[in-house]
């Protein structure tokens, strides 16, 4: 693997690699020097043309854990409308001598052009609407830790902004791959004009889905999305589609709640919840440092390298 | 020899600028070699992008003028979101200024709205004086359906005028960069809907009936409006409509590659609008295949794709894809053919230089075509200044060999002799 652009690109084979690598990275963010050689030496660039918090400390984090040294380039949208090139930064920086390069931008697919420009190798940390590979890694190791290491047969709902929602797009892929059964609730605004494809069930009922299933994943709704005329009001979006404490309490004991962040607590999902024992949605944040650890130890290191997990 | 009239086999003698002669076992001083090669009027291309005024870093009138004679274009219609616009006298007389040592007759077209913003009409009646036959906002829609129906309306006075539409609503197309549909849902990259394009077509078709004017759709795109337009011949309504070749050879699947070299407004559409297309085509609704030759420079196409701007190259490419991917196949004969290429645009911008019979007395504007030799589409060896063709590497059949110019070879063995 050179590149990690999309979930779509990745078989059950490989998915699969990357989750039991991830469960060792995990044991050794549980140490109590968190930290290996595996990459010394190795360079890694975040950039990042879109703001995240999470997201971005939680490469670096998985970079420095592994020794790498990090590089961090933050680039306003304004250079992009001074008429730099995605094509100039990226080789600009490229010539700075790099391993990695870890690529969050506004416009899908912007990573993968950048992967045919440059020798590095070209993470995806979100692109538009298309793809977060590393999020669908960490949801699908979360919930493998919960249900086993088999999600077949496991059922799933998706909630919320399906249409503009690269984590949607991603964990269909992986959930699928992993023979989960996948059900999307959302307005009919809120889902892609076409599903044509998609090993996806679809509802617009979520009291009818809640009872049915094993994981429910919340999906930030942006307020913005109102302007659009995609629905009403957040109230009526919270009162149909929420996760409300009432809805809540209806789910079965066993059902995990999770939410890619960042939240907006009592729209999509009630604070209560948010905090509730269903809620694994801090564990997923854990979990994304060992995911994103994994995977570039996966394109950097190589086979035949250092050991996987040296101890410390 | 293939013309309106139809076939046959003869040589050509041109003398002042005309045809003087055609038959056989002509000579003259200077002789074009047409071995194997196809005779015909020059080409017609009813939508070109030549950026100047505004964007000569991407195209000037000399090079795309220079790119349309290499594609055995005769004729090319400019289109008006240059910047300034091509809303104003002196805007246009400078663009026919240009024109006047180009390499092919550079007509200008004119905006239908002040500065294409869909409000106040352009001053239609002085560009009209000017020359201007073709009005339209092209890369902007007229929206506003009190808009278009005046300009409609407005045009009925200015004989010969026809009023052009880039087809698709605004607020339906919003910040779209391709095709709605499966793949677009995949890639999570903004749609622009088939009912963005066909919403306008069956509007102003309505609004044509209204108000018995001339409506002509640019670069139709899909199998709906190829309907729409269809019915409202067989009602008797006059209007005409363009494909552009990439509406017609590329679908939708282009984008998963990212690159916008395959962004176009209208969007790349799926095989089923393509086969409706060719039908169109082929059946007559469709009246013309022009270009949309839109040219921009490399540091934007190397933008993200939804971020790019959006438009292709096509005057180099026009005619082989349409002999490779339609007269081939057997979907067009040759002389469909180029009816749709050369006297069906030229009676639509009522270019009576050009489209004519290659008869004695005909301003001698013709293109001789190699429909049998074979190429690769390179980018770096186009005239055009731009570099966005979507086709590089891409095989075709057929070359332009030879182009004349009011009786000067113009291209000769495919070089551009000025």
């Amino acid at each position: 693997m050179k590149h990690l652009l999309a979930v779509a690109d990745l078989d059950r084979g490989a998915i699969e690699e990357l989750l039991d690598l991830s469960e060792h990275f995990l044991e050794v963010t549980q140490r109590d020097i968190p930290k290996v050689p595996a990459l010394r030496g190795k360079v890694v660039v975040s950039l990042f043309f879109e703001d995240s918090t999470r997201t971005r400390i939680s490469f670096e984090t998985a970079a420095k854990r592994l020794s790498c040294d990090v590089m961090s380039f933050s680039v306003g949208s304004s250079s992009v409308q001074k008429g730099e090139s995605l094509r100039d930064t990226v080789q600009t920086i490229e010539a700075m001598g790099i391993d990695a390069l870890v690529i969050r931008h506004s416009a899908a697919g912007a990573p993968q052009r950048v992967s045919t420009w440059v020798d590095a190798c070209v993470v995806n940390a979100g692109d538009g609407c298309h793809e977060h590979p590393t999020q669908a890694l960490l949801d699908a190791l979360t919930l493998r830790r919960h249900l086993g290491a088999d999600l077949r047969g496991a059922r799933i709902a998706i909630v919320g902004d399906i249409l503009h929602s690269r984590v949607a797009r991603s964990d269909v892929a992986a959930f699928a791959a992993l023979g989960a059964e996948i059900t999307l609730v959302a307005p009919p605004t809120l889902l892609p004009s076409s599903l044509v494809g998609w090993p996806v069930t679809v509802s617009h009922d979520l009291d009818a889905v809640l009872g049915e299933t094993d994981v429910v994943c919340l999906l930030r709704i942006q307020h913005e999305r109102r302007h659009a005329s995609l629905f009403p009001s957040l109230r009526e979006y919270t009162a149909r589609y929420g996760l409300t404490v009432e809805r809540a309490a209806r789910l079965r004991k066993d059902t995990l709640v999770m939410h890619p962040g960042p939240m907006n607590r009592g729209v999509e999902i009630a604070a209560e919840v948010a905090e509730g024992p269903a809620s694994v949605i801090t564990e997923q944040v854990r979990n994304g440092v060992a995911v994103r650890m994994a995977v570039l130890y996966t394109l950097l290191g190589g086979a035949g390298g250092e050991p996987v997990v040296a101890r410390a | 020899m293939v013309d309106a009239t139809g076939e046959r086999t003869a040589d050509v003698r041109v003398r002042g600028g005309r045809v003087v002669e055609v038959g056989a076992g002509l000579t003259g001083d200077e002789t074009l070699d047409a071995t194997g090669c196809v005779v015909a009027p020059g080409l017609v291309d009813l939508h070109v992008h030549l950026r100047e005024p505004g964007m000569e870093d991407a195209e000037t009138v000399d090079t795309g003028s220079r790119a349309a004679a290499r594609g055995g274009f005769t004729a090319v219609v400019a289109m008006p979101n240059t910047e300034p616009a091509l809303d104003d006298p002196a805007v246009v007389a400078a663009v026919l200024a240009a024109g006047k040592h180009a390499c092919c007759e550079v007509v200008s077209s004119g905006c239908i709205t002040r500065a294409r913003v869909g409000e106040a009409l352009a001053p239609m009646g002085e560009l009209y004086d000017l020359g201007v036959r073709l009005f339209t906002d092209d890369g902007a829609c007229v929206a506003d359906a009190g808009v278009m129906r005046r300009a409609l309306e407005y045009s009925r006075a200015l004989p010969g005028a026809v009023v052009a539409q880039h087809a698709e609503d605004p607020d339906l197309a919003a910040s779209g960069a391709m095709h709605e549909g499966a793949w677009s849902s995949r890639l999570g990259i903004p749609g622009r809907p088939a009912a963005a394009e066909d919403v306008i077509v069956a509007r102003d078709l309505i609004l044509a009936e209204l108000t018995g004017a001339r409506v002509h759709f640019l670069h139709v795109s899909t199998s709906g409006a190829v309907d729409l337009v269809r019915a409202a011949k067989a009602r008797g309504l006059p209007v005409t409509a363009e494909a552009a070749p990439h509406h017609f050879t590329l679908t939708d699947e282009c984008c998963a590659t990212f690159d916008p070299i395959f962004k176009v407004h209208p969007p790349l559409r799926t095989d089923r609008d393509v086969e409706a297309i060719k039908r169109g085509l082929a059946d007559g609704t469709i009246d013309a295949i022009a270009t949309d030759h839109a040219p921009h420079p490399v540091e934007q196409k190397e933008r993200p794709f939804e971020e790019a701007p959006a438009g292709m190259l096509g005057l180099e490419t026009a005619l082989a894809l349409t002999l490779t991917e339609l007269v081939d196949p057997g979907v067009l004969t040759l002389a469909d053919a180029l009816a749709l290429l050369s006297w069906r645009p030229a009676a639509i911008a009522g270019l009576a230089a050009h489209g004519q019979p290659v008869a004695p007395g005909a301003i001698a504007n013709l293109c001789v075509v190699d429909p049998a030799v074979t190429w690769e589409v390179d980018p770096l060896r186009l005239a055009s200044k731009a570099r966005n063709t979507p086709y590089a590497g891409r095989k075709l059949t057929g070359r332009v060999r030879h182009t004349i110019l009011a009786g000067e070879p113009i291209v000769v063995d495919g070089d551009a002799q000025r």
